[in-house]
């Protein structure tokens, strides 16, 4: 009768996806900054030797004869050597008209330039290029002419580098995220770990075992096992009630009807005439049928309680049914029916007294419905996954019902006649059989009216 | 045989001590644990009936303590649920147990069971005539030869050797020998008795037919 919890979502899993994510938004933000950092860096290093280059160039300017004269200096060029494979272009101009170097090389003439040094990127020549442009004023024929030193270099080799640096910084990135997915799912196991472990001593626990647990529990999940513990402890005192009272209830309904039995019975020896007789029979006949269907109420009560908390233990079946038989012999022996048994030795897992208590109501079943004098067999089998338990009776039969009608609450068969029953053995039974995973048959004898009645249990 | 009867309800001890007095047992009845502590150190039973819920106690731990010196057999009455009792009952060292209210024939059965597996008590044979029945073994000594009777055999020549030369009717008989529960008419009677008839042969002691009145065990 367990009720199966639909789960939706896991702890770990959830934990772990989030501390994930929160580690590819770091990496994305890492990597974005070292590309960013290595691209500033880059610029930076063309920028200054530009400038540097532009300055050199400058410094070169001189006044001759009234006209402005340039001796480019080898090294302004071959300190841009040292970033290879970049073609350098450069652009002097004085008072607008270009004195050396090409001409239509874009130069920002405005006063930006004033005192020190501009950059400016532009596309030339179907390159992307860094310009830097240097001012200076020189005197030339009394007056004073504005020269600007324009140099200008391709930026293919600063992009390479800046992409390298910013593939290098994706790799680490993508080896961080990685580290820290792995890390994530560890940490998200190991903070669970508590749980596993509260859960795994919960399952553990055998059925009626409600004893509280004594373990230590991280603070998170401490208040959950106290109150999984008051709850167990609620629990057992609730069954314990239960038993009491049922106990407490046969004891009560029991002792009067006792009474009015035993004062029958005696008179019933004193009295003469048949008629008074008769009446008085008929009084015990319903004492008897009143007291046995309130045992079976309160022993079906009793089995279904117990189903719910069913133990397994390993259980002899040929021991419990020798004595089941021992208990019933006497009342087999008053009619003189003769018992026949083939028990092997065969164990299952179950509960001793549930099942102790069907074969009791099937065997009792059978003696009630046997005529004296005739013989009821019980054999036990190994059926493979099964263990069948078969007590075949030379009865009367069941009248054409099934064994799913004779199963249900006070169903009897139709040719039941005097015999005292209250139409709960069988359902008794099959309730103890059920919750042990297995079934009751119900076939006709082979010789003869009778019927065999089988429980099959479950061998695992 | 001599049996102790620790039970508290009056009526039904009164009745138990009638019934079994009529199948020569004596009986001493303890209506409390008390009582039958001061029975048990003064005299020897046969065999102890014990109720599970009495005034000064439960008869379960009365059994528990018992058990440790005692062989007397004892069989529990019980008014509680079978399933729980039949538990503790008997590994408390019970030998049997029977339900509350129970039947005469069922308890007699019971206690024969019991004193049989136990290996008997002395005075368990009547004699009549030159014919002898071993009521715990079950066995008719007729002359110089044995045979073994059926229950319900030996349930009826034992209640015609008691009461030898007494009429019993055959309303008697079936109330004394046959449970409630038993769908059994007069005519069965009639059918065990031509059987013992045929079992006596070769005895001295006969079963005669009262016309109209029942029957009577009688020597010649």
């Amino acid at each position: 009768m367990s009720a199966t919890v639909r789960t939706r979502g896991s702890i770990s899993r959830r934990l772990t996806l989030q501390l994930a994510v929160i580690a590819a938004f770091l990496a994305l933000l890492s990597w974005g900054m070292v590309r960013s950092f290595s691209q500033q860096a880059a610029e930076q290093t063309q920028d200054n030797i530009l400038a540097a280059s532009a300055t050199a160039i400058a410094e070169e300017l001189r006044s001759e004869a009234g006209r402005i004269r340039l001796e480019i200096p080898y090294a302004a060029f071959s300190m841009l050597g040292a970033i290879n494979e970049e073609r350098v272009f450069y652009r002097v101009l004085s008072d607008g008209e270009t004195l050396t170097g090409y001409d239509d090389l874009p130069v920002e003439q405005g006063a930006r330039i004033n005192g020190g040094v501009a950059f400016d990127t532009l596309s030339y020549r179907g390159d992307d290029v860094r310009v830097a442009m240097v001012q200076r004023t020189v005197f030339a024929s009394e007056r004073a002419v504005r020269v600007i030193v324009a140099v200008a270099q391709t930026r293919n080799a600063v992009d390479a580098i800046s992409a390298r640096i910013s593939r290098a910084a994706a790799l680490v990135s993508l080896a961080f995220f990685v580290l820290a997915a792995v890390l994530s799912f560890w940490a998200a196991r190991v903070s669970l770990q508590p749980l596993t472990a509260i859960t795994q001593i919960v399952s553990r626990r055998g059925a009626s075992d409600l004893k509280p647990f004594e373990t230590t529990a991280p603070q998170e999940i401490a208040p959950l096992l106290t109150a999984l513990n008051r709850f167990m402890e609620r629990l057992s005192s609730s069954l314990d009630r239960s038993e009491d009272f049922i106990a407490e209830a046969a004891h009560r309904v029991r002792t009067p009807l006792t009474t009015v039995r035993t004062q029958a019975e005696i008179a019933l020896h004193s009295v003469t005439r048949s008629e008074n007789k008769e009446i008085l029979r008929r009084v015990i006949r319903a004492v008897d049928e009143s007291s046995r269907s309130a045992g079976q109420l309160l022993d079906h009560a009793m089995v279904s309680f117990r189903t719910d908390k069913l133990t397994h233990s390993d259980v002899d079946l040929a021991e419990l049914l020798g004595d089941v038989i021992n208990t019933l012999r006497p009342t087999a022996d008053m009619k003189d029916i003769r018992i026949r048994t083939e028990l092997p030795s065969l164990w299952i897992k179950g509960d001793a007294i549930l099942l102790q208590n069907a074969l009791h109501n099937v065997l009792d079943n059978a003696i009630k419905y046997s005529p004296a004098e005739s013989t009821i067999t019980i054999t036990l089998e190994n059926r493979g996954a099964q263990a069948g338990i078969r007590v075949c009776d030379q009865g009367r039969g069941v009248d054409g019902a099934d064994i799913a009608t004779l199963t249900q609450r006070f169903r009897r068969g139709g040719n039941v006649g005097n015999v005292v029953g209250s139409g709960l053995g069988l359902t008794i039974a099959n309730e103890v059989v059920h919750a042990h995973g297995g079934r009751l048959e119900m076939t006709g004898a082979q010789d003869g009216p009778g019927i065999c009645v089988t429980l099959l249990l479950s061998l695992r | 045989m001599r049996f102790l009867l620790i039970e508290d309800n009056p009526e039904l001890a009164e009745s138990v001590v009638k019934r079994m007095g009529l199948d020569g047992h004596v009986i001493d009845h303890a209506a409390s644990l008390d009582a039958a502590r001061t029975c048990l150190q003064c005299a020897e039973y046969d065999l102890i009936l014990l109720d599970v819920m009495l005034p000064d106690g439960d008869g379960r731990d009365f059994l528990a303590g018992h058990r440790i010196d005692r062989t007397t057999p004892v069989i529990v009455l019980t008014a509680r649920s079978q399933v729980s009792d039949r538990v503790s009952t008997l590994d408390l060292g019970a030998d049997d147990y029977i339900t509350k209210p129970f039947d005469f024939s069922e308890l007699e059965a019971r206690i024969r069971a019991v004193l049989r597996r136990r290996g008997g008590a002395a005075d368990n044979r009547i004699t009549l005539g030159d014919v002898t029945l071993d009521l715990l073994a079950g066995t008719l000594h007729v002359a110089d030869h044995a045979l073994t009777l059926r229950n319900r055999e030996l349930r009826l020549l034992e209640v015609l050797m008691r009461n030898a030369g007494q009429i019993l009717s055959k309303a008697q008989l079936l109330d004394r020998l046959f449970s409630f529960d038993a769908d059994i008419t007069e005519n069965a009677i009639e059918v065990y008795v031509a059987r013992l008839r045929r079992r006596l042969e070769g005895g001295t002691p006969r079963i005669e037919t009262v016309r109209g009145l029942g029957y009577r065990m009688t020597l010649p």
